[in-house]
């Protein structure tokens, strides 16, 4: 990895690249409309905007969840979607994530969930060994790692998820609302980890409602309101000031005026 | 190797975490073997008794008594060489004399004879009694007037043996039941097995989920699931056929050594049976895991 190389322009792609994306969901809706952007490697950029706004459509898309109906998605400069279905496992291996939810293995402690992201790549035993203990004193659980995840707290269980995203260091880490269901002291501490795997030179993209956190960071931030980009700024605010007309809009639409959307899916995965 | 061993470590984690799907789905294997394990012998038995009462089936061809031993050897070689025609036998009125001898209470009777009234004959065998018609179609094409005429004039008469008709359709029908319950028996116990399977893998789809989150392959996530099905149907099959064996031993084996019709019980002997069925439910049940498995996996 050439990590120190990332912050200077970098002689490789970008680590993402989106050219005119336009997703449809079955059904009509549209998750993104022609979306073109770059994110370099080495970078730390929030994505917000309002509910159905097409920010998770923007995860799955990277994850190969989705494919576009039209345009290209690269990562690390190969269109993802021309890659056959079997090589996807490779990619997702890949990219870290990190869910509102957590996603962890109920039936695994904590020290065999964050093993499977290496076992799937076939490290060996005595690597994982050293390498997951190494990681959970990291997030700051070295203690509890033979505990169950319904064992932990909240916060806890996201730095479980943070650990298994980052501990096979791959290029790219995905956070979908890391701190949706945390309260704000948690939430700090999660970001923090964020960041700091982020100065490794893991490019990190957090997809997030939380203002507070967006203002405080300054960092780069890129708004969707209906699939489209509607403000790509760097080491920018949650929202730029708004006009009244505009603040409506926003909470019309964050009061969930849009059924149709796709964040649906979190929400039934959270209960 | 050391995959292997993960998968099987993974196996049996999830028979541990998740007992009470991995049970229920034992206990069905288990009934749904011991049903198939009781019925497939006395199916089989039954179907086997029905066969022999089919191959008695015959037709009768009585012959003139002036016929020429010419003609009946010719006869003969005409009729084996009718299609269907299992064997063909003849029974000269000698014979034919000795056999109602045998058949009658009161022999006396045959001493009131002057002469032996009966006819000389052939008993015509069949490959299968459904053949009935086309080989009596043989013996006797009908002429153009659309009148039977047998193919030889020493030929008198026809006679399909007297309840030929009536068990040839009521075995029919036997066989028809017994494979229809056969059927119905292997249909239920694949959607009962399937069921309990895809209930207990539905439980943990979740799992999957998130197991090809951080890129594991379809084949690494299927593993564990096969592995775990082998070792359900294993345990499931086990216990069916212990309740078998002790069976067989307390119940079947005393009462074949008072009663014949058990004993002669034409069917699959024990051994062939159990690890057929025992071999049958740990391949359904891991087939069931991995084909459910597909689902969840979108492949």
């Amino acid at each position: 990895m050439e990590e120190s190389h990332a912050h200077t322009r970098p002689s490789r792609p970008p680590i993402v690249e989106l050219n005119d994306v336009t997703v449809v969901y079955p059904g009509g809706h549209v998750g993104l409309e022609r979306v073109s952007m770059k994110i370099d490697r080495g970078e730390f950029i929030f994505l917000v905007g309002p509910t159905g706004c097409g920010k998770s459509t923007f995860i799955k898309l990277l994850l190969r969840d989705l494919e576009p109906a039209s345009g290209s998605v690269m990562v690390a400069g190969k269109d993802i979607n021309e890659m056959e279905r079997s090589k996807v496992p490779m990619l997702r291996r890949r990219i870290g994530t990190v869910f509102q939810d957590f996603k962890l293995l109920p039936n695994r402690t904590v020290y065999d969930n964050v093993a499977y992201a290496l076992q799937v790549t076939g490290t060996p035993r005595a690597e994982i060994k050293r390498q997951v203990p190494e990681i959970l004193r990291m997030v700051g659980l070295g203690a509890k790692i033979h505990n169950y995840p319904d064992e932990l707290s909240g916060g806890e269980q996201q730095r479980v998820s943070v650990a298994r995203a980052f501990v096979s260091h791959p290029p790219l880490l995905l956070a979908d609302e890391p701190t949706g269901n945390l309260d704000p002291e948690t939430s700090i501490g999660i970001m923090q980890l964020l960041y700091r795997i982020n100065r490794t030179g893991t490019t990190v993209v957090v997809v997030t409602h939380d203002r507070e956190m967006v203002d405080k960071m300054r960092r780069r931030v890129v708004q969707l309101y209906d699939g489209r980009v509607i403000r790509d700024q760097s080491a920018g605010l949650y929202t730029t000031d708004e006009s009244t007309e505009e603040f409506g809009v926003r909470v019309s639409n964050e009061l969930g005026v849009d059924f149709g959307d796709h964040d649906g899916d979190d929400i039934g995965a959270a209960l | 190797m050391s995959r292997f061993a993960f998968f099987l470590g993974e196996a049996y984690r999830a028979l541990r975490r998740n007992a009470a799907p991995s049970i229920a789905a034992v206990v069905t294997i288990a009934v749904t073997v011991l049903l198939v394990g009781v019925l497939v012998p006395v199916l089989d038995a039954s179907g086997s008794k029905t066969n022999d009462v089919r191959n008695q089936l015959e037709l009768k061809v009585f012959l003139f008594n002036d016929a020429s031993k010419g003609e009946i050897n010719s006869l003969q070689n005409r009729i084996e060489g009718i299609q269907h025609v299992e064997s063909v036998e003849y029974v000269s009125p000698a014979q034919a004399l000795k056999i109602l001898e045998q058949r009658l209470e009161d022999k006396s009777l045959l001493n009131e004879l002057n002469s032996n009234p009966l006819p000389p004959a052939f008993n015509v065998k069949l490959d299968d009694p459904d053949n009935l018609e086309s080989v009596q179609a043989a013996l006797s094409p009908p002429d153009s007037t659309g009148k039977p005429q047998p193919i030889s004039s020493a030929i008198d008469d026809i006679v399909t043996g007297e309840q030929t008709q009536a068990i040839r359709s009521v075995t029919g029908a036997v066989k028809i039941m017994l494979l229809a319950i056969a059927v119905l028996l292997g249909i239920a116990s694949l959607f009962l097995i399937g069921n309990t399977i895809r209930l207990s893998i539905y439980a943990r789809r979740r799992e999957v989920e998130v197991m090809q989150l951080v890129g594991a392959t379809n084949w690494f996530i299927r593993w564990p699931f096969v592995i775990e099905g082998i070792v359900v149907g294993m345990l499931g099959a086990g216990i069916a056929v212990g309740i078998m064996v002790v069976a067989k031993a307390i119940i079947v084996d005393p009462l074949s050594d008072d009663l014949t019709l058990i004993d002669n019980f034409n069917t699959i002997a024990f051994g062939p049976l159990i690890a057929s069925l025992v071999i049958g439910a740990m391949a359904l049940s891991a087939l069931g895991s991995g084909v459910t498995l597909r689902r969840f996996l979108r492949i």
